[in-house]
Parts: structure tokens; sequence; C-alpha cells
């Protein structure tokens, strides 16, 4: 990982947003790669995705006001570009086609989640 | 209307709804010219390729750009001192372009504001680094075997990527024919296209060529400006810069503010003031606080240009089928003309492709965002008026020096001047902003207190005695 390029550098396994925790800002991957976990109520912990460069995450923080859904990690070094909430609200206010960008990516997660679930669906029946 | 004995009504009624329905919409076909390559051009037919796409609007896009982004020195510049903002990092990593290593040559965590009467690190408030030092052409002349990848040409890819087309051709004119914008190549070829966007900036002859075409396209006012480029090792740069870009408030006649800004192997020096020549440039850079910051007698200039900058304003930056973009258009005050090419480029975009392309159009849907930027830099020029007053005092130079340094010191002081030399420096905040911060009651009350200090330099504690019911 080169050290001096934009973005934090998170160590292997250092903890990026934390499930359960409020938050402000969203991130975007610079290099390296993050993993998305989800811990059940029972503590079990779920792999969700890889996340490499040009992935953002935490983006539903900055359009509602509820907590973290799931633990993002660096996975190796891992660089990260923090996004904050107020400066990106304020652009979008001036150029709204900013947020297509990512309701884009949030409309292949629910796509994905979807398929998810039948695939759940699926294997219950 | 003054009908002639052998024109009818019937022909006259129907000029008028020719002329009324003349079609300024872009179709499936529609050709766009884009002259100049630069970020202002290629953000332009990025986000015009990229909407099209969306809605499925089949056109084509040429960019017109001799210079290759990949030659050193004057053949691939852009007479740039090279600082994306962190307002414009972000906002392009939110629309999916994240800037590789190979083309940022530093990120920046912190300012270093010099003066005569001490220096004060500002960190990055969020402690990340969030600023990009670059070079907008491939790194400057004599630049050795450095590996420097282009900003310019790192966009121009992402243009090309979406579909654009570059030509290497020099455009030397632009004319009107049947109502549609003809190109003029240096070639002896022409070309007419359905929109042209001008980008070529102020540095460039087209601006002045433009007065065939239908509106008015006063050129903008400019200033010189002036860049250098000095060569060292790395390990040395690192050593005396760091990772901070370092700015100077000197009390030079004529002299606005200077950054020396390190990139890998190079530095580069930038000089905003009136109409800066020789004499300035070496006021500058043998002020005893310059040398003792970066020895600019010892490291080799390997390059250095003077450059005419936009004071910001354009009063029409558009008319039929022609749309003006970055420096050739509106632009920030001394700031962030990198910003400004993004917010100029996808504003005019949008509006050529969800609304037309007649003046009318661009004036509804284009000129707000350019309005924006043009009442931001107002207040701008009011913020430099009273920075130029308060540098030019030593005493308000001190004031200012100590309440920064008190904020950096002080973990969880509200950072009332910092963030105003933050944003000052880094453009990262429109001017407004800043100016509201100034009127904050924590800002006056601390530069208050700051003023007693200068004076009284004994009597460090001093608080104005408030009156008791």
């Amino acid at each position: 990982m080169v050290r001096g390029a934009l973005g934090r550098i998170y160590e292997d396994g250092e903890c990026i947003v934390e499930q359960g925790r409020t938050g402000d800002s969203m991130f975007v991957v610079q290099g390296g790669r993050v993993e998305v976990v989800q811990t059940s109520r029972k503590g079990r912990e779920q792999h969700l995705a890889f996340l490499e460069s040009g992935d953002f995450f935490g983006e539903m923080a900055v359009f509602e006001k509820e907590v973290r859904s799931a633990t993002v990690r660096a996975a190796g070094e891992a660089r990260v570009l923090k996004i904050d909430k107020r400066a990106l609200m304020t652009r979008i206010q001036e150029d709204p086609l900013l947020a297509v960008n990512l309701l884009k990516t949030m409309s292949h997660r629910i796509r994905q989640l979807d398929d998810e679930i039948a695939r759940h669906k699926k294997t219950h029946l | 209307m003054i009908l002639s004995a052998h024109t009818s009504v019937a022909d006259s009624f129907s000029t008028i709804v020719e002329n009324e329905e003349k079609d300024f919409t872009l179709r499936d076909g529609s050709r766009i010219a884009v002259v100049g390559g630069g970020p202002a051009g290629s953000f332009f037919s990025y986000f015009l390729l990229k909407m099209a796409n969306a809605i499925d609007l089949q056109i084509d896009v040429d960019i017109f750009e001799p210079r290759s982004f990949k030659s050193c020195g004057p053949a691939g510049c852009n007479h740039c001192g090279g600082i994306v903002s962190e307002s414009l990092v972000q906002v392009l990593a939110a629309e999916g372009i994240v800037l590789p290593r190979s083309v940022v040559q530093r990120g920046v965590e912190s300012y270093v504001v010099h003066m005569d009467v001490g220096d004060v690190a500002i960190e990055s408030p969020v402690h990340e680094r969030r600023i990009a030092a670059l070079y907008r052409g491939n790194g400057p002349r004599e630049g050795g075997d450095a590996k420097l990848e282009s900003f310019d040409d790192f966009l121009q890819a992402k243009a090309r990527g979406q579909g654009a087309a570059v030509v290497r051709k020099l455009i030397t004119g632009v004319t009107q024919r049947e109502g549609m914008p003809s190109l003029h190549c240096s070639d002896g070829t022409e070309e007419s296209y359905d929109l042209v966007a001008v980008a070529s900036g102020v540095n460039s002859n087209l601006i002045n060529m433009l007065d065939d075409l239908p509106g008015s396209f006063e050129s903008p006012k400019t200033t010189r400006g002036y860049i250098c480029e000095f060569h060292s090792t790395r390990e040395e740069i690192l050593a005396t810069l760091g990772q901070a870009v370092h700015v100077f408030l000197l009390s030079i006649p004529r002299f606005e503010f200077a950054a020396i800004i390190p990139k890998g192997e190079f530095v580069t020096v930038v000089m905003v003031g009136e109409d800066i020549d020789q004499e300035l440039v070496h006021s500058f850079l043998n002020d005893p606080v310059v040398r003792r910051t970066f020895p600019t007698s010892t490291t080799p200039c390997v390059c250095s240009c003077s450059p005419l900058i936009n004071l910001g304003m354009r009063k029409r930056p558009y008319g039929d089928r022609v749309v003006m973009i970055g420096d050739s258009g509106i632009t920030r005050l001394y700031k962030d003309g990198i910003g400004a090419a993004f917010r100029t480029g996808k504003a005019a975009a949008t509006s050529a492709i969800f609304n037309g392309v007649s003046a009318r159009d661009f004036e509804k849907h284009y000129w707000p965002t350019c309005r924006n930027i043009v009442n931001d830099n107002r207040v701008g020029k009011v913020m430099f008026a009273t920075n130029a007053i308060m540098k030019n005092s030593r005493l308000t130079r001190k004031a200012m020096l100590e309440m920064a340094q008190k904020e950096q010191r002080k973990a969880g002081a509200k950072p009332h001047m910092s963030s105003l030399l933050w944003n000052m420096f880094t453009g990262s905040a429109p001017y407004l902003e800043m100016f509201r911060g100034t009127l904050h009651p924590g800002f006056i009350y601390n530069l208050v207190l700051s003023l007693f200090s200068a004076v009284w330099p004994g009597r460090k504690n001093v608080r104005p005695k408030t009156k008791v019911a």
C-alpha cells in the first residue's frame, strides 16, 4: 500500500465503521480491500461482501439517521476516503444528479438482496 | 417586422414559426465539439456522454486538443499549480472517479502558514489526506526520469472511456454557418457541429476569435501569475517541506499570496498578485521567510511560466449552440479552478442533454451554476481585500498567527481562525461560508483577545472588561 496518497490507511482488521454505532459520513475505498460483516442477535458474524477500489459504503448514514447496519473493516492494508454528510448534501443540493451514482449502487445492492432472499426462501422450502 | 411588397403575410408567419420551432435539442446523431482537452473539456464530455447513455441518446463528441498531456514541460502543460481541493476530491469519489496513486503526487494533510512574525501548521480538520497535489501535464521540462502521470490525461481517458474521440488538431477560428457553429482547423479543414463547448482556457487565443458567433463573448478580466518548478530528491523535499503545502502571507507590494507545493521529486511555487513580474518574483524568492522554508537559491529551477489567471468573470458564457466552460467562462477567484471546471462542465452538459442548446436554455439551466460562482467571487474579493489589509499590518499578522497557534495547540478548541485560513488557501469552502465564519461571535471575541495580546505582549491573559449588572 502506497503511503502519501489520498485517504487514510487502515491496517489489516482495523474497524472503519462499526455495526450499531451512529455515523454521519460515507466512505470510498481508494486502494486495497475491505470486508463487510454483520453480527446477528445471537452474536454470529456473517460475511456479506468484499469491497475494492472505487466501491463505497456507509451511504445509508448520509440519507437516514439510523445506526450502522454492518461493520466494515480492512481486509489487508486498505486506503479509504471519508466523505462528509454535510459537504455531500450541500453539493447534492446544487447538483441533484450527484445522487444518481449513489442511487445506482443502492439499487444494485437491493437487487443483490432480492436474489439473496429468493435463494434463502428456495433452500428453506 | 417590415414586409416588402413581394413578401406575403403567410411567408412572414412561416418564418416566425420556423424561428420559434428552431430545433435546439440534441438528438440521435447530434455532433458536439469540445475545444480544449483540459479538465473542463474532459468533465463536460464525460458527463455529456454518461447522461446521453443513461437516456439512450446516441451522440458524437469530438475533443479538439492538439497537445498530448503525456509530454513533459510546456508541450503538455496547462499552467496550473495543480491542487485538487478537499471538496472536489470528495465529489469525484462520490461520482465514482478515484484518483490513482500514479496521478496524485502527494496527498496533503496540512497547510503551514508562514509570516514574518512566525509560522503555524494547520492540520486537516479530519486528519486525513483529502487534498491532491498533482501535475496537469506530465511534469516539468527537464523532469528527468520521474514517473509521473498527468491529471489532464487521466481525465481525458475517462472521457474517451465514455466514447469521446480526441482530435489532435488546433482550432484557429469558430464561425457561424446556416445557424450552426463551424470550427476551422489549422490544416484548413472546417467542420460543422450542433454544439460547441469552448474549454480552451484564458491562455489560448481562441477566446478572442468568437466575434462571429451570436451573442457577445467579452473576454474575462485577467491578471498574470507565476509558476516555477524546482527539482530535488524525494527525501530532501520530505525532510524540508513534509506532507504540507506552505503558504506565505508577506507584506510585499502587489503580492497577494504564494504557495510552495511538494510533489514527489519536484516542488511547485505558485504566486498570485497584481501583474507579477521578475522584480516581484525576485523579492518573494529572496525573502528571508521563504529562504528559511525552502532553499530556492540552491535548488535548480527546471521550468517556469507566467500564465494568465481568469479573475472570475465573463458576462455571458453562452450563446445559441455555444457554451463556455471552466476558465474560458466563469471560474473561482484565485482558488479551485479545477473545481470550477467540474461544476461548470457538468452543469453545461446537464443543460445540453436535458434542456437544449439555445442561449435561452443555457441562461435558464446553466447560468444559475455560474451565477453562484460569480456571487461567491464578490464575497471572495471582500475577503482578499480584508486579507490584504490584515497582512500589511504587523499587529494584525501577529494577532492572526497567535489565534491560529492557540487553536492548534489546544485540543477541542473551536478552530475559528484555523478554519478560515484552511479554507482560504485550500479553496475547499465557498467564500460566503468563510465570510459567515468571520461573523461568528467566537471568531470576533478571540480575534479581539489576540489583538490585545499583540499590543501588550506581556499581558497574555488580558480579557476585555465586561460590565457587571
